[in-house]
């Protein structure tokens, strides 16, 4: 059965399935009693009461580390950063400590947490609110990170996440929120690394995430008008990445073209083309170009933000340099 | 008798870490090591009044954190020799010496980094209805830093059992603190903070004990927190490469004066130990420190295999082979 909500509806009802699953499942982060920014935790704290579900102070760096504290005595926090951009004040604590503490403890400890980081573009939202920073974490080792592109694969990745005893960065994106989707009445748990094919084709692979899927799919419909099939990756998470999805598609159509909503430069893109020519060599890989956002802060005023703005347009216009 | 094994306890702290300076100097194992030497007092005289289900978090000097707590002095020495019988497998080394069995959850590499840490494990403790406390050292250096700001106010709010503990030995780094530090002194901070405390000299046992024994007692039964701020000396340098040319010619000297281990011998003494008794106990320590150490010397090194494990469960990189 299948029920058709909105994405922050569907991780709300993720939530307190979990919560209600497990007693050292709690929430913590800013405004999260009265819902949280975009309504994802609706009714949690007059479901579960004052001690699992927190208000914060604005004090993010505390925020992320009680966090870790609270997992290290066995409960299994679900940490609400607000927005992505906001993780920064958090680093320290989540890089040199969350990250980190598994190892350099000799397996002492375990991370058990979920970090919950709405992120990309939203328009209007200037430099401090719009970031796409993802990529920045998969080259942090110990952390696992997570990019649901729809409403059910939010709801399935945070529950997964909630029960991995790992460090989980769960990338949602913002401007989704209050899209309508199809979710399947029962959420399985849906474990990282594996890709989802969205679209079949043979003409050409494109690999995205996250808020950069829709984007590729009108595109890759524009193309279909023109006998050009396309067929669209969504990694779903970018570390551990389904790399052999994205071989097995390439080996079909040796041409690859990475939609990503965040700065091209050091981007996850480059990552994936590195390791598709690593892994396939530039026989059976043939082409292989990235789209990505001109490093430039993200600007305010609507005609200067187009910039930055994922367009199907653009991606097209790749689509068919690589084909021809 | 109750002091005589507190008394060993710092004696303890006290020839682990000059066997590890010594060990250090002679190149048998690398990396940094933060030496607790002459502060002894102030874990001993907190960890006494702790449980064992009360939990602790550290700092870069944590030896004598650890030590106090009662980890495994095998396990810690063989640890700052990087073998695989280390109490972290080899992995972390001396700045990040942990045992989770007796509540110690970590030193940390980075300065005010337990802070955070220390108040949610308070918090996920109160949530898992426990009672257990949770004593968070830092340094007088910490106190500059946000997450000590966050981490007060956030006990406070929340009601946490958390024992704030300052061990101040007056220096950040190599920069002495009063000259990097404006407002009237950690106390006064804390207090506007809503965390309430005392000032005792870390280096008298007996203070130490007797004043964290009251507030310990206080945070477990109001389910609030509580700041210990320690005066005491740090005998070496900020790391145990630095000479400390920063400080005026006589003042390590001076302080060495203060020793905690003879002043608390001397009341020993007077209490009725004879010197026969605090000479077996020196030997006795020395002994088992000697054997932690010839015990780290010829322990296995970990695999280089074990490089790749404990990183995460799903989806750690397999091995690069050429």
């Amino acid at each position: 059965m299948i029920t058709s909500m909105s994405f922050a509806q569907a991780s709300l009802k993720a939530l307190t399935e979990e919560m209600e699953r497990d007693p050292t499942v709690w929430v913590l982060g800013e405004d999260v009693r009265q819902g949280g920014v975009f309504g994802q935790y609706n009714g949690l704290y007059a479901k579960f009461g004052a001690e699992r579900v927190v208000d914060t102070p604005i004090a993010e760096a505390t925020i992320m580390g009680a966090g870790l504290g609270a997992a290290l005595v066995g409960t299994r926090p679900v940490i609400e950063m607000r927005i992505a951009d906001f993780v920064l004040p958090a680093m320290d604590e989540l890089v040199n400590q969350i990250a980190k503490i598994r190892y350099m403890l000799g397996g002492q400890a375990r991370a058990s947490l979920v970090v919950r980081l709405p992120h990309g573009m939203l328009p209007g939202s200037a430099a401090q609110h719009s970031q796409t920073i993802e990529n920045w974490f998969v080259n942090v080792p110990g952390l696992v990170v997570m990019t649901p592109a729809t409403a059910a694969d939010l709801a399935g990745m945070l529950k997964a996440a909630i029960r991995l005893d790992d460090p989980v960065l769960l990338f949602e994106p913002k401007a989704l929120f209050k899209q309508i989707e199809d979710v399947p009445d029962v959420t399985t748990p849906l474990m990282p690394g594996k890709a989802t094919v969205r679209r079949q084709g043979d003409d050409v692979t494109i690999v995205t995430w996250s808020l950069a899927l829709r984007p590729s799919l009108a595109a890759a419909d524009q193309l279909a008008a023109e006998s050009i099939s396309c067929e669209v990756i969504d990694l779903g998470t970018l570390w551990p990445w389904d790399a052999e999805a994205v071989a097995r598609s390439l080996k079909k159509t040796g041409r690859l073209l990475v939609v990503q909503e965040g700065v091209l430069a050091g981007g996850f893109g480059g990552e994936v083309v590195a390791s598709m020519i690593d892994r396939l060599g530039t026989k059976t890989l043939k082409t292989a170009r990235r789209i990505g956002a001109p490093r430039i802060p993200v600007p305010f005023s609507p005609t200067l933000e187009s910039e930055i703005l994922l367009r199907p347009e653009t991606i097209a216009k790749m689509l068919r340099e690589l084909v021809a | 008798m109750r002091l005589l094994g507190l008394y060993q306890s710092m004696l303890r702290i006290r020839l682990f870490e000059e066997l590890a300076l010594e060990a250090h100097r002679n190149g048998e194992f690398g990396g940094y090591l933060h030496a607790s030497s002459g502060q002894e007092a102030v874990p001993v005289g907190v960890c006494a009044n702790l449980r064992k289900d009360d939990r602790l978090t550290s700092t870069h000097r944590g030896h004598g954190h650890g030590l106090a707590k009662g980890a495994d002095i095998h396990a810690m020495m063989a640890e700052l020799y990087g073998r695989e019988t280390g109490a972290c497998m080899g992995k972390g080394g001396s700045m990040h010496i942990a045992d989770f069995s007796v509540g110690m959850l970590g030193a940390n590499g980075i300065v005010a980094g337990g802070l955070p840490i220390a108040v949610g494990a308070a918090q996920g403790l109160k949530l898992l209805g426990s009672d257990a406390v949770v004593a968070c050292f830092f340094g007088d250096g910490a106190t500059n830093r946000g997450p000590f700001f966050e981490a007060l106010n956030w006990a406070s709010l929340y009601g946490l059992r958390v024992l704030f503990v300052c061990e101040d030995n007056g220096m950040s780094a190599f920069t002495y603190t009063n000259a990097t530090t404006a407002g009237q002194g950690v106390l006064k901070r804390a207090e506007s903070l809503g965390v309430p405390g005392e000032t005792v000299d870390g280096n008298d046992l007996i203070a130490v004990d007797d004043t964290a024994r009251r507030l310990i007692d206080e945070v477990r039964k109001t389910a609030s927190p509580r700041i210990l701020h320690a005066r005491t000396y740090r005998w070496y340098g900020h790391t145990s490469t630095d000479a400390a040319p920063y400080r005026p010619k006589g003042e390590a000297e001076k302080a060495r004066l203060n020793d905690p281990l003879p002043r608390l011998a001397k009341r020993l003494v007077e209490e009725g130990v004879n010197q026969a008794m605090l000479d077996q106990i020196i030997f006795d320590t020395r002994a088992t420190l000697n054997d932690a150490r010839d015990q780290a010397r010829s322990a296995s090194f970990p695999q280089s295999a074990d490089a790749f494990n404990d990183v995460q469960d799903c989806g750690a990189e397999a091995r690069i082979v050429s």
